[in-house]
């Protein structure tokens, strides 16, 4: 314990030297949303400027601190000023606001979107606290509360924010005293099921085994989902410090974490968090002077979506091919190499140290009866504020997509909850609070926290036949409802947005799925059809205009829509001519152009292109076929 | 490939079953891809059979079994990425190219391949070559952009 103390004492010195910091600190975003946006370019152009103007300043590459669509993002701190923060920065933009602020001390505040201090002062006038941004302040942030803030490749920066005293306060307890905390706290597994957490725990706890083995299920599969991948790269010791007040409370002395091997920044920060906790004395032997010895393995999943099953993640880790068993036995008793296993969800675990260092009660303080605490979600697809969000249990998905996120720039549609277990809800669900059992109850699940935005421009059939394309795909084939279910439903789907569908295919289509639901064996094939059960449930007009009128209303299915120029607005430019693969359009310059259907194969080459110069405007537009046979008639 | 390769990859495992996806995965990151050569030593140092490593390996979606391109060329087709227009974007990979998802092209320039998603949803659609990400692809930056790799 006393080691423990003088290590934090020397992280918070290490800390405070970087909050008092004589010379400025520039902070950069580098997660890999950061990174897709341009933030290396950044930094690299950040040093360069230092260097050519003889300037002294710390950069730390920080993790997400959320609002993707804000990146790269960059904040400076002058000392004794609050720390400024710069939305969209490219290289130039870099150099001159770097340039400006440490020059010349002019912050260019214009450019600025927000600031950390506690209050605005002539340093920040007019400028809001970073915190108050529309998408910012309807937030909690628990899980991610170091995110954006430390350097994740530094466990003193983690210590120094109270960084692994969840798990020295859970050494002074029993085990089963942990394990009463997290029920009383009301944790459920984050991972998409909601289980309660402390009931897997127990179980595990009093089963006989010789080892046992505690898990972290890292595999975030879900398309569209990227809240665990953001929070390890973002802050991997607090996912580091739960697995071990886990591994503490059921008793295992050996740990995996089953990661995808899609994200390499995120298993180098494990491995290098991995390597400080064994120089601090946080794993090995006797952690902490505790009795208790821990060891951690990384196991990098080789892409196959059903093992974020546990029976097939643990197939996986066997060495086997990630096939589901059927339970009981549960892993609980039954796991990894016979012994008993819990698997528990990244962000289950990332919450667990929060927890422990301020009490169920405090944890309580956040969500609902029954849904206690914070959940993260990806909000994304049509949505203006994208990115990483925590929000209190319960919040409905109004206040998500719209206060949070913006709203959509067309008309709203329809939200994807989990990922392609689960559905689509309409506008009637939007005062749905966000928790295990409303969503459950509308059809959908909470799953692991992705929220897809879809607006008029999106065609539900279109979405549903890709979410079964997607886990007809990743079926393991162990049972026939699931393997052959699924691909004659996805053929069904196929027929419907090409156009030859039947009225008759909706009730093929409505019990084939609720067999799938039924006869399936694990997770994927029990939740697979839900796409395809919620759509037609809420937007059978939809489904009906493909049939009947082999329309897509919202001209996405290709079959159903053509490309065409306007000719009142086409002033012939030839730059669609010059990009059009199969030579279908054609003109002289200067006159309208001619678009030929029958050689289109609808590649979107000159949409984009129209658009792009802008010197059409909109000259090309795609529409339903429907439409322009309407016209015809007229 | 010399026999010494895979001993010094082999050394690092204690030859237990669980260490078959790992040594995959290592195998494949040293020589790009899973040969017949490289399965017939893994299924000497592991003792198990050819087929057994063939059947793990072709349900994991991460292992080819061909060599790879000069550039890997992946292209999301996650949630956001579709709604956003990603397979429209393959297929221009495709016809660019002229192969398909799985195949190298004959001056073994470019391989392709689909991934579920590469969680930068926010900034989609976004295609991958080699280290470098791409975000907000649309089909006319495609030609500029592939003309930067050789």
């Amino acid at each position: 314990m006393n080691s423990f103390k003088k290590k934090r004492k020397a992280a918070q010195r290490k800390w405070d030297l970087l909050k008092t910091s004589k010379v400025p600190v520039i902070y950069l975003g580098t997660a890999s949303c950061g990174r897709a946006a341009g933030a290396m370019e950044v930094l690299t152009s950040v040093q360069k400027t230092l260097k050519q103007n003889r300037l002294k300043a710390k950069i730390v590459q920080v993790g997400c601190i959320g609002p993707c669509y804000l990146e790269p993002l960059m904040d400076i701190t002058l000392p004794g000023r609050p720390r400024i923060s710069y939305a969209n920065v490219n290289p130039e933009k870099a150099k001159r606001i770097v340039e400006s602020y440490l020059k010349k001390d002019d912050p260019l505040l214009q450019l600025a979107v927000g600031h950390f201090g506690d209050e605005n002062t002539k340093f920040t006038d007019g400028i809001p606290k970073f915190f108050d941004l529309p998408m910012l302040k309807p937030q909690v942030r628990v899980v991610l509360r170091n995110c954006g803030f430390i350097d994740p490749e530094e466990i003193d920066h983690y210590l120094a924010n109270e960084g692994y005293s969840g798990i020295m306060n859970a050494f002074g307890k029993k085990p089963e005293e942990i394990i009463a905390e997290v029920k009383e706290a009301g944790l459920r597994g984050r991972g998409g099921a909601g289980f309660p957490t402390y009931k897997k725990w127990e179980i595990c706890r009093s089963s006989p085994g010789k080892e046992k083995y505690m898990i972290c299920n890292a595999d975030e599969g879900d398309p569209g989902a990227f809240m665990n991948r953001s929070l390890i790269e973002g802050d991997p010791h607090s996912v580091l410090e739960g697995l071990l007040i886990a591994a503490y409370a059921i008793g295992a002395s050996h740990g995996y974490i089953y990661i995808r091997a899609e994200y390499p920044l995120a298993i180098a920060r494990l491995k290098k968090a991995i390597t400080q906790m064994k120089d601090y004395g946080f794993l090995g032997k006797n952690i902490g002077n505790s009795g208790f010895d821990f060891d951690i393995t990384i196991k990098e999943g080789a892409g196959a979506f059903v093992c974020g099953e546990e029976t097939a993640l643990i197939a996986s880790i066997e060495g086997k091919r990630g096939m589901p068993k059927s339970r009981p036995p549960f892993p609980a008793v039954s796991g990894l190499f016979g012994m008993p296993t819990i698997i528990n969800n990244v962000e289950t675990l990332g919450t667990l140290p929060n927890i422990l260092r301020n009490g169920a009660s405090w944890y309580k303080q956040f969500g609902t009866q029954g849904n206690h605490g914070t959940k993260t979600f990806s909000l994304v697809g049509k949505v203006r504020r994208s990115g990483l969000i925590e929000v209190p249990l319960g919040m409905t998905l109004r206040k998500i997509i719209f206060d949070i996120g913006g709203g959509s720039r067309k008309p709203f549609k329809a939200v994807q909850t989990g990922g392609p277990s689960g559905g689509c809800l309409s506008e009637e669900f939007l005062d749905t609070p966000v928790d295990y059992e409303s969503l459950d109850a509308a059809g959908s699940i909470m799953g692991s926290g992705g929220l897809i935005v879809m607006d008029e421009d999106t065609c539900v059939v279109d979405v549903a036949h890709y979410f079964l394309d997607f886990t007809q795909k990743e079926s393991c084939g162990k049972c026939s409802p699931c393997r052959v279910g699924s691909r004659h439903m996805v053929e069904i789907l196929e027929r419907i947005i090409k156009g030859h569908g039947q009225p008759e295919d909706l009730t093929k289509l409505q019990t084939l799925g609720e067999t799938v639901k039924r006869g399936s064996l694990c997770g994927l094939g029990q939740t697979a059809p839900n796409p395809v059960l919620t759509t037609l449930r809420y937007f059978r007009p939809e489904y009906l205009l493909h049939v009947t009128e082999k329309h897509c209303p919202a001209s996405v299915c290709r079959e159903l829509i053509e490309y065409r120029v306007i000719p009142e607005k086409c002033t012939g430019c030839q730059r669609c001519v010059s990009v059009c693969p199969t030579g279908a359009i054609t003109g002289p310059r200067a006159e309208p152009h001619n678009l030929d259907p029958s050689k289109c194969i609808k590649c979107r080459a000159c949409y984009e292109i129209c658009r792009f110069d802008a010197i059409a405007g909109d000259a090309i537009i795609i529409r339903s076929k429907r439409r322009a046979s309407d016209e015809q008639t007229k | 490939m010399t026999d010494k390769d895979y001993v010094r990859i082999f050394s690092r495992f204690k030859g237990e079953e669980g260490d078959l996806i790992p040594i995959l995965q290592k195998v494949q990151e040293k020589f790009g891809y899973l040969s017949e050569e490289a399965i017939k030593h893994i299924s000497r140092f592991l003792k198990i059979s050819e087929n057994q490593i063939y059947g793990v390996a072709s349900f994991y979606s991460q292992f080819r079994f061909t060599a790879p391109g000069r550039n890997s060329i992946k292209v999301c087709l996650g949630t956001a990425c579709h709604v956003r227009g990603g397979q429209i974007l393959c297929e221009a990979v495709e016809r660019e190219l002229d192969i398909s998802p799985g195949q190298t092209t004959k001056d073994k320039r470019f391989d392709l391949q689909r991934v579920a998603c590469l969680g930068c949803c926010a900034l989609a659609p976004v295609i991958q070559i080699n280290d470098d990400i791409y975000s907000r692809m649309t089909v006319i930056r495609l030609k500029e952009i592939l003309g930067k790799y050789e």
